[in-house]
């Protein structure tokens, strides 16, 4: 945790910092050499609580919001209104025979889930989930964070290939070569966000956009080259995270359940959970990254807890994860493919030299204009032109006719 | 020399020597992983964290992939059923040997030959950034040079040819 | 431009998901096992035998042809012949099935049994809860649970039994007439040879009806 001191803020301290002091005050208890590695342990016990917990309700909510938009009710017979769902699920996996292929490398296929939901739990260490509520508040902070979401594709190809079967590794190999793909653009747009605030520390990106213009906050989002950014990363997000439309990896229709086939019971929760707690990190760095972090979205609303700004607005991006899954189809590898290199990486380039040019240009509207035309005119042109005869249409058969 | 370090130390050979000996592709390119992540966790003991996140986020993030892709992609994953060693190994060894043993006396030389540096110096990312774009910045573009024509080599290698069938 | 149309999509699903909880009409759902909605007249689950009258045993039509047995895409339709005979329909002595058992987890409802049976002894069903807790033979319904009543025949299939019912009376009709036309006959042929015979007329007329 920061051992910052609480800055100007107009939150009483006790609400604001109510899980700081908690762990302050169970950790003075302990004899002074044990309390840093006890302070850590409870931070982790933390995560390791409160991400799950959220996963069990957003995979309620998730069904309910989609049911909706398509006019259903979505669950609701486990406990009131179906909130209790969750528990029957888990139950369920809990219980259910755990079925190992013959032909599977046992230590491979148990390894793979595993090593999946430790990598993404580590990202949260470096997350700022409210105001000196930082587990791990490293200098590089940001590329820990990609290293450890860059360490789950591993995990992933690690089941598909395990598996023996060839949905598994078709499904592995897809998702390998989308999260390649993605992550190119997702570094670089956060790299555009790392030359304005100029530091890795995500402690300290959430302070430099920590300021008001009147009631209005100085978040990234409302620059030109924020949105612009902001807008590829969630594209590129929702690739990383294999959320549709890009969830080729599991599309139902072609490939069974993608890597994830071989695995039943426990080990399945397990990527079912890896792939929501991603979901979370991703929407945690993004929120970090472009919306300010815990800072309130206006000045006066600052009364309420840095916590709650964070948890709420990691939330909304989840919302939006699931009003995309329920709205738009799924793509083709293909035109997967010809987005991410023809379109969304020329335009990510692009935006890092906008960036540079914000940057240089000093304060004053004229940055404003020059690089929101520059932007705007680009993506037009790209939209129109670029993406001109880029195989969007039907699809042609080379060999079936 | 912390038990930290000879913990890591273990993982990375371990890592390293499976990478070797398996039979399997597969399982020697995962070995290899171990050894990268070994090698990562190494750096962090010695508190350098960039080089340490670096190692992780291109060595298993894009290299360990890229070498399980060319795997899958080329020659399938079925064990051999010969052993593992080539018929030349007493050729590789020697070479290896060789190496080795240049690069350790360049380590131990350079305690006698580089003044030791009085404290453990505090390098921050910033720093880093400053000395790769101030002092360093010609390597940086050569090698930046040298990457960009791979990879423009590289596209040109895959492109189809003009006038032949796809 | 670009994204116009991921933009379009995603009103119209934020106007669903608003909708769904103002309307209620929007809500097609019905929650089944409290609400339900009357089968379709033409729905068809699995087979089910039909037999007339009160008496399933006796009144069932069919006549163990193992024409259905034999035409069963699945072969799910396992059949053994009576030894001895009961009246049908029209009163003729027929073999009956000593044992008729459909494997419904292997029927794939094709209704080819029903098509080609000649004595329109074997229909299709509605009713589609059969779930069980019998994992073994819970699904293998034998002859008396297959055996249902022309009432409740009528009851789920309504046209189509009138019309098997007219198809069935008038072949009744025919038989009846065709057995007086052979009593007259007979009738004559022994009052020309002026000696009251001992032979009965011919089928008697009756049966189960
Ligand atoms: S409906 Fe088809 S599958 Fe079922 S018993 Fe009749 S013929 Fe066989
Ligand atoms: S149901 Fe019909 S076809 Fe099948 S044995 Fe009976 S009479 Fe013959």
């Amino acid at each position: 945790m920061l051992a910052a001191p609480v800055s100007t803020h107009s939150v009483p301290v006790i609400v604001d910092q109510a899980f700081v002091l908690f762990k302050d005050w169970l950790v003075s208890f302990l004899p002074p050499s044990w309390r840093p590695a006890a302070g850590v342990v409870l931070c982790v016990i933390a995560i390791v609580c409160v991400f799950p917990g959220l996963f069990a309700l957003t995979t309620v909510f998730e069904r309910k919001g989609l049911g909706r938009m398509q006019n259903r009710y979505g669950p609701n017979r486990v406990g009131p209104y179906g909130f209790f769902q969750p528990v029957a699920d888990g139950i369920k996996s809990l219980t259910k025979e755990d079925v190992v292929p013959l032909n599977a490398d046992v230590v491979v296929h148990f390894l793979a889930p595993l090593t999946l939901v430790v990598t993404v739990f580590m990202g949260f260490a470096v997350l700022p989930m409210g105001r000196n509520m930082v587990l791990a508040n490293l200098d590089a902070g940001l590329l820990f964070f990609f290293s450890m979401s860059a360490a789950t594709e591993l995990s992933v190809f690690m089941a598909g290939w395990s598996s023996r079967n060839k949905y598994s590794l078709l499904g592995a190999m897809r998702a390998v070569a989308q999260m390649i793909s993605y992550e190119v653009p997702l570094l670089l747009t956060t790299v555009a966000v790392v030359m304005i605030a100029g530091s890795l520390s995500l402690p300290k990106i959430v302070a430099a956009q920590s300021g008001y213009t009147g009631v209005f906050p100085h978040w990234y989002i409302f620059t030109p080259w924020g949105l612009a950014s902001f807008l590829v990363f969630a594209i590129a997000a929702t690739a990383e995270t294999n959320r549709s439309p890009f969830d080729l990896p599991e599309g139902e229709s072609e490939i069974v359940a993608g890597y994830h086939t071989e695995y039943s019971g426990f080990k399945f929760a397990l990527f079912f959970l890896g792939e929501y707690l991603a979901m979370f990190s991703i929407s945690g760095i993004g929120v970090t990254l472009f919306l300010g972090g815990w800072s309130a979205p206006l000045s006066f609303l600052n009364v309420v807890p840095s916590w709650f700004w964070f948890f709420s607005k990691v939330m909304v991006s989840i919302f939006v994860f699931i009003w995309m899954r329920g709205t738009l189809p799924r793509l083709r590898q293909d035109q997967l493919m010809n987005f991410a290199w023809k379109f969304v990486l020329p335009f990510t380039l692009l935006n890092l030299g906008v960036t540079a040019l914000w940057r240089f240009m000093g304060e004053g509207w004229a940055r404003w204009v020059v690089s929101s035309v520059i932007l705007v005119g680009v993506y037009v042109f790209m939209g129109r032109v670029g993406m001109f005869k880029k195989h969007f249409g039907p699809r042609s058969y080379r060999y079936a006719e | 020399m912390s038990p930290i370090f000879y913990v890591l130390a273990v993982l990375t050979v371990a890592g390293g020597l499976a990478a070797v000996l398996l039979k399997n592709t597969v399982h020697c390119a995962l070995a290899l992983t171990v050894a990268f992540a070994g090698l990562a966790l190494l750096f962090l003991n010695l508190d350098a964290q960039f080089v340490g996140f670096a190692q992780i986020l291109i060595y298993i993030g894009a290299v360990a992939i890229l070498v399980v892709f060319a795997i899958l992609l080329t020659r399938g994953t079925e064990t051999p059923q010969a052993g593992v060693f080539s018929r030349s190994w007493f050729v590789g060894l020697v070479i290896a040997a060789g190496v080795f043993s240049v690069l350790g006396w360049a380590v131990l030389q350079s305690a006698r030959v580089l003044p030791q540096p009085s404290a453990i110096p505090s390098v921050t990312v910033h720093d880093i950034g400053v000395a790769l774009l101030g002092r360093y910045v010609l390597p940086l573009e050569i090698v930046a040079l040298l990457l960009t024509s791979a990879t423009i080599g590289a596209v040109i290698v895959a492109m189809h040819e003009k006038g032949r069938p796809q | 431009m670009l994204g116009e149309g991921i933009l379009k999509g995603m009103a119209e699903t934020a106007k669903n998901f608003a909708g769904s909880f103002v309307s209620e009409d929007r809500l097609t759902t019905v929650e089944y096992p409290e609400q339900r909605i009357p089968t379709f007249e033409n729905a068809r689950v699995f087979p089910f035998l039909v037999y007339d009258g009160s008496d399933w045993a006796a009144g069932m039509r069919c006549v163990a042809c193992q024409i259905c047995e034999k035409e069963c895409p699945p072969k799910c339709i396992y059949i053994e012949k009576s030894q001895d005979k009961k009246p049908d329909f029209v009163g003729k002595p027929q073999f009956y099935p000593a044992r008729f058992d459909i494997d419904v987890s292997v029927c794939m409802s094709c209704q080819i049994c029903v098509e080609v049976c000649p004595f329109e002894a074997i229909k299709m069903d509605t009713e589609f809860e059969l779930a069980t807790d019998n994992r073994f033979g819970g699904l293998l319904l034998d002859r008396e649970e297959l055996a249902k009543s022309n009432e409740y025949y009528h009851r789920i299939h309504p046209t189509e039994a009138d019309e098997v019912d007219a198809r069935l009376n008038s072949e009744k009709a025919a038989a009846e007439a065709k057995a007086k036309a052979a009593a007259q006959a007979a009738a004559a042929k022994s009052a020309d040879a002026a000696k009251p015979s001992p032979a009965k007329p011919a089928p008697s007329t009756g049966g189960e009806d």
